[in-house]
């Protein structure tokens, strides 16, 4: 089955991905988990987000377009990316979820893909 | 100057009443679950009626006084609330004879119920029956035995709470409809059944851990609760070396928590620890219980676990480590039945006693698809790898290392490990 898992970072995370003394932990920590993912062969597909600020949100309504910067949602946890991987049930899912380097700081959620 | 008066408003004897439910509930729930369940053969039904009686309990005490005998008293209140059930479903006919015989115990419960028998044991068995799945026998544990809520076990083996509560359910209702018996199994079958009951207690143990000896000592588990259990099941089987031997497995490992991280929160591997911060009485009393199980003479997995944290154990008095007695310790200990874990232990011993070539060669002969999502292993063979001078091979097994371990003071150690 497949699932999603959806990285929640803080803003201490999102600052070590540029701060000079935490930024080696911060990637060191992501590319061994994206290696291990690999590696064990259930990875699909994933992204690294931007940080926050860096999003432009849009709605419609009425037929009028309203566009704003920055997130839908003003939360301490924001989303800094994700893993789409293919394991056999939510148990495993969890177990790979559990590994992710902001599941220690921030939080991870994991769901299951719709099959389209 | 103030004088404090007695409040009449019963406000302290309502806290002491809670306090008396509480303590009733913790001490005794195990025992009036497995009472119950072993009289009506349903866990559920037992572990509602029990529920209830806590709450009529907390209810009822504070305006009538603290009964001389809390147990006695839930007893006969939970014991009213499986009969009304039951009366309430229409009870079918085979049910019947089953209803009399509790209605007859009840009667005369209030003299007697003061002692009833430790039915423990049973539940203990039921809930480690070859017909229950493998999975649910932890959890089931821990619940009827110690009350544990299905949350709190859910977060511990890193199940999502809605799931964990409804295999719960599951289990409970096959146990009733297969009827499976409450009973103490034969002496032919006794052997299997114990060490089932033991692996789960063991699994309790470890829930949370990627690896006994390592991990973070603030994520207790269910540690505390394990040794709970394997002293209770110590106490109801007294002379069974294997239950001995899990009791004193569990508690070398428990002495060390403290000397696994360093003051500024530091991983510290098992050889590096410092042995003052490891807990002498703790690793008395296990070398006490070791001995008193090699005294039956019936060596097994757990008894050989337990020799092998013994034999770390010693450091602490002699200041170094017999790596090889730990390696012939692991041969013993695979020759009950290999384990990805034990032969990863093994290699390790392996590569202390000789070299990290005899050590690496043995981890490389485990089988791979065993050791994919497999910590322990990788980080052993990165630092294999990076002894023997295999620079490029090493970075990669650190890699794996950290992007499998989910403890980030792990992942710190072996990141700086890795650079070095």
């Amino acid at each position: 089955m497949k699932y999603t898992i959806l990285v929640y970072e803080n803003t201490a995370d999102f600052g070590a991905r540029t701060d000079a003394t935490r930024k080696d932990a911060y990637w060191g920590a992501y590319r061994a988990y994206t290696k291990a993912l690999t590696d064990a062969g259930v990875m699909v597909g994933g992204a690294g987000l931007q940080p926050p600020p860096l999003a432009t949100t849009v709605r419609l309504r009425d037929g009028k377009r309203q566009v704003q910067d920055g997130p839908f949602a003003d939360t301490k946890e924001q989303l800094g990316g994700y893993y789409v991987i293919e394991v056999p049930g939510l148990d495993q899912a969890l177990d790979w979820a559990a590994r992710c380097p902001s599941a220690s700081s921030g939080s991870v959620d994991v769901r299951p893909n719709l099959s389209m | 100057m103030y004088v404090p008066t007695c409040r009449c408003d019963g406000r302290e004897d309502t806290i002491d009443a809670h306090r008396a439910a509480e303590l009733a509930a913790r001490t005794a729930y195990g025992r009036l679950v497995a009472y119950l369940a072993a009289s009506w053969r349903d866990v559920a039904a037992a572990e509602d009626a029990l529920g209830d009686a806590l709450v009529s309990a907390l209810e009822a005490w504070p305006r009538a006084g603290i009964p001389n005998n809390p147990d006695a008293w839930l007893l006969a209140a939970a014991r009213r609330r499986l009969i009304d059930a039951a009366r309430h479903a229409k009870v079918e006919a085979s049910a019947a004879p089953a209803l009399e015989i509790l209605v007859g115990r009840t009667r005369d419960e209030g003299v007697t119920a003061a002692v009833f028998p430790d039915e423990r044991l049973k539940l203990l068995f039921v809930c480690a029956h070859p017909a229950i799945d493998e999975a649910a026998r932890t959890p089931l544990m821990l619940q009827t035995v110690l009350g544990l809520d299905a949350a709190r076990i859910a977060s511990a083996f890193l199940v999502a709470p809605a799931t964990m509560s409804q295999r719960l359910v599951r289990v409970k209702a096959k146990i009733r409809d297969a009827g499976i018996r409450f009973e103490v199994p034969d002496p032919r079958e006794l052997p299997s059944r114990v060490e089932a009951v033991l692996e789960a207690i063991y699994a309790a143990f470890g829930s949370g851990w990627d690896d006994v000896a390592g991990a973070d000592p603030r994520r207790r588990g269910l540690a505390d609760e394990a040794i709970w259990l394997g002293r209770l099941v110590t106490r109801l089987l007294p002379g069974e070396a294997e239950a001995l031997g899990l009791l004193a497995l569990m508690l070398h490992c428990q002495a060390r928590r403290p000397a696994r991280r360093g003051a500024d929160g530091r991983y510290v591997p098992l050889d590096r620890q410092d042995v003052r911060h490891w807990s002498r009485a703790m690793i008395d009393e296990a070398e006490q219980v070791l001995a008193a199980a090699s005294a039956a003479g019936r060596p097994g997995r757990f008894q050989l676990e337990a020799a092998i944290q013994s034999a770390h154990a010693r450091r602490a008095t002699t200041g170094q480590t017999d790596w090889e007695a730990i390696a012939l310790l692991y041969e013993g200990l695979l020759l009950c039945g290999a384990t990805t874990g034990a032969r990863v232990g093994q290699a390790a011993a392996l590569a202390r006693a000789r070299d990290a070539a005899a050590g690496l060669a043995a981890l490389e002969s485990i089988p791979q698809d065993s050791v994919v999502a497999y910590q322990p292993y990788w980080a052993l063979k990165a630092h294999l790898l990076k002894r023997l001078g295999r620079a490029d091979e090493a970075r990669e097994a650190y890699a794996r290392a950290i992007g499998l371990a989910e403890d980030e003071a792990v992942r710190e150690f072996l990141a700086a490990e890795s650079s070095v």
